[in-house]
């Protein structure tokens, strides 16, 4: 049953996919596209497809499984419902460390923004999972949470000091830190695509161990389980998936904390096929996303990371709502 | 209650701290708190007023300590010019840095009280996004708008987030880990609607916007000293009759009901509370943030986690953190000046691990 589904889910995001590249303010027929694609005759619309709807569409899919599997392992790891790469201040890092390049090395590259963007990622998670485990009782999922909570505080508010500081960087910078997928070239997504591909290869590998280490820390050990090594490559894979998504496209929240419970529906709690669902299901949201954020104010367009909440928060609260009974 | 304090649990802890009480009661009012209290109390109270001082007499145009009590008293000075600087001037931005902070720290014990949860800040029930959301939307949109509007509008997005979130989170019955999560839920809408401005405003409407979202005591005058204080002591007062049934909701609701507490009244009057107080205090000086987290954690550590002792104390520990944070922001970078909100963001995160670190002993 669930392998079927999977079927027909990626029959659903490669129509996302074609419809993500044919809808815009020009609007261009699902044959064209075809054409563009296999054989381009040069003309503007293939021109617009081959450089413009193309690199985006991928950027989208792709942001959009990375930060869903990040935010699915992170759920898994920490047994946290509430945990996401926003949440555990991963993007604030990330943010924080392109807003001090910008204000101190004065680049407006998006190329050089993603190693800024990696290394604050990477430094986030490592300084959130060693203050997480200083709490007592080590890393529990309520140390790992508290910790985020308050990296995300202090970074986010020293982000505002900078933007507050120097005006320069906070014109160079706001498109950015509302989260977009428009605009990247093939360039930047092929710079990024194999910290994401490994990180997706690695989280995916992991589904049966997530899946014992979700029943507790020390079901998983009593069950055989080397847990240091697990939660290591786990981080790993999500300082890569997080960091690299937030590379390409800045910070973009929700995505990673909606899509993992809303394939729980279907999936249940086995992370072999939470993770893959996750993937499919967070580029077929985020592509949507990415198409109505193209259409609803033609031919203005608002960054992706902003419509995200606005559609995925109602979404959330009726989750709460039916679901929390205490 | 009356006859409470005789029938103690019998122990060898309470037989040695024999009088730890001090028991106020007349007629229909009865509140039993801290031995501790009044002195520590005394301190904080006699500490800020160190700290203001200091602070009045900080800045372009500095004026020696003897000089601004002596201005502020009324007695004359050799300097004509004090009276400006110091009563027009910097008085009221620090009588607004202390209210405001006093107003949040109230606010977060009772938000922490009510959600049973010590992480909880007034933050949670929507008040900041809510506020931050309504202005930016008037600095933004509305730039002719006359910036004397700012403090209703902000009040009236508080308020409408925390109603609306309150309402949402009732399912008959309005359970603390419920109001949390729809509350996050809402504050999440709201800070993409507050992107959105910032993102396609004009850059100098959103340079200004940013420094209102980081909290601000800067420019303050009397009237915004006047507009605020009738909420401070009114929700203020409020909340310290309603604090003895904190006590009885900390310990979960079925034992709340058991107690005899009238468990959605006492919580939905005390909610109602912490949204007037923080939202009066954002309209007042944006979203200083950490302020609400940290003052019940210091004055529980001061004097325990009795809610009667625990909120006046509270109270001044707020009081003193933001009068003192906006010291250190004028201070800091000497021209530029650091909103207060963000001084705040960065003690009160490290002090934030530092109750990780403590726990674990």
């Amino acid at each position: 049953m669930l392998s079927l589904g999977m079927l027909l889910g990626i029959v659903f995001l490669l129509m996302c996919l074609a419809a993500s590249m044919a809808l815009g303010v020009a609007d261009i027929g699902p044959g064209e596209v075809y054409r563009a694609l296999a054989a381009s005759d040069g003309s503007t619309e293939h021109l617009i497809i081959r450089t413009v709807r193309l690199p985006r569409s991928l950027t989208a899919l792709l942001v959009g499984s990375a930060v869903a599997v990040a935010g699915a392992i992170m759920q898994g790891l920490t047994r946290n419902p509430l945990a996401d790469p926003g949440i555990l201040g991963i993007n604030a890092g990330a943010a924080f460390a392109v807003v001090m390049g910008v204000f101190f090395f004065n680049t407006a590259s998006l190329s050089l923004y993603a190693g800024f963007a990696l290394v604050g990622a990477a430094v986030a998670a490592v300084s959130v999972y060693g203050l997480g485990s200083l709490g007592r009782g080590g890393l529990t999922p309520l140390n790992l949470t508290i910790a985020g909570a308050a990296l995300t505080a202090l970074v986010s508010s020293l982000t505002t000091a900078i933007l507050i500081l120097s005006q320069r960087t906070l014109e160079e910078i706001r498109f950015w830190l509302a989260g977009s997928v428009a605009g990247r070239d093939m360039a930047l997504v092929m710079q990024v695509l194999p910290y994401l591909a490994v990180g997706l290869v690695l989280g995916l590998a992991l589904g049966k161990q997530l899946t014992t280490l979700s029943l507790g820390e020390s079901v998983a050990q009593g069950l055989g389980q080397n847990t240091l090594w697990i939660k290591g490559a786990a981080a790993v894979s999500v300082v890569l998936l997080a960091g690299g998504s937030v590379a390409i496209a800045g910070p973009i929240g929700f995505v990673g904390l909606i899509v993992p419970h809303i394939v729980r529906f279907w999936a249940g709690a086995d992370y072999r096929w939470i993770l893959p669902y996750a993937a499919l299901t967070g580029a077929i949201v985020l592509l949507l996303a990415d198409i109505a954020a193209r259409l609803v104010i033609q031919p203005q367009e608002l960054p992706v990371g902003i419509m995200m909440p606005i559609i995925g928060a109602p979404f959330f609260v009726y989750l709460v709502k039916s679901r929390v009974k205490r | 209650m009356g006859f409470l304090k005789e029938i103690s649990v019998p122990g060898k802890k309470q037989a040695i701290e024999r009088p730890r009480w001090l028991v106020l009661r007349t007629g229909w009012l009865s509140l039993r708190v801290d031995k501790r209290v009044p002195n520590v109390l005394l301190l904080l109270a006699l500490t800020t007023l160190a700290v203001m001082v200091w602070s009045v007499g900080q800045g372009e145009y500095p004026v020696p300590p003897l000089d601004v009590v002596r201005t502020v008293v009324g007695l004359p000075t050799d300097n004509a010019d004090y009276v400006f600087v110091v009563n027009t001037l910097r008085l009221p931005r620090t009588l607004v840095a202390w209210g405001v902070g006093m107003a949040l720290a109230i606010a977060g014990t009772i938000t922490q009280g009510i959600t049973r949860n010590p992480l909880a800040s007034p933050g949670i029930i929507g008040v900041n996004a809510g506020a931050a959301l309504a202005a930016v939307s008037l600095i933004v949109v509305f730039p002719s708008v006359p910036i004397s509007l700012l403090p209703l509008a902000a009040f009236s997005g508080a308020f409408t987030v925390a109603i609306l979130i309150y309402l949402i989170a009732w399912n008959g019955g309005s359970a603390p880990v419920r109001l949390i999560l729809v509350g996050i839920g809402f504050s999440l809408v709201a800070g993409a609607l507050t992107e959105l401005m910032v993102t396609f405003g004009n850059i100098y409407d959103v340079s200004q916007a940013l420094v209102w979202l980081a909290g601000s005591v800067y420019g303050r005058s009397w009237a915004q000293v006047v507009s605020f204080t009738p909420w401070l002591v009114v929700f203020g007062l409020l909340s310290l009759l309603l604090s003895r049934e904190l006590n009885a909701l900390q310990l979960g609701d079925d034992i709340a009901q058991g107690l005899g507490s009238r468990l959605e009244w006492q919580r939905g009057w005390l909610l109602l509370c912490s949204v007037a107080l923080a939202g009066s205090a954002v309209a007042t000086a944006g979203s200083i943030g950490f302020v609400g987290l940290m003052s019940p954690h210091i004055a529980r550590q001061l004097v325990g986690p009795s809610h009667e002792g625990l909120l006046p104390v509270a109270a001044l520990t707020g009081g003193l953190v933001v009068v003192a944070a906006d010291l250190i922001g004028r201070l800091l970078f000497a021209p530029i000046e650091l909103p207060c909100g963000i001084v705040t963001a960065v003690i009160g995160a490290p002090y934030f691990l530092y109750l990780l670190l403590r726990a674990r002993k």
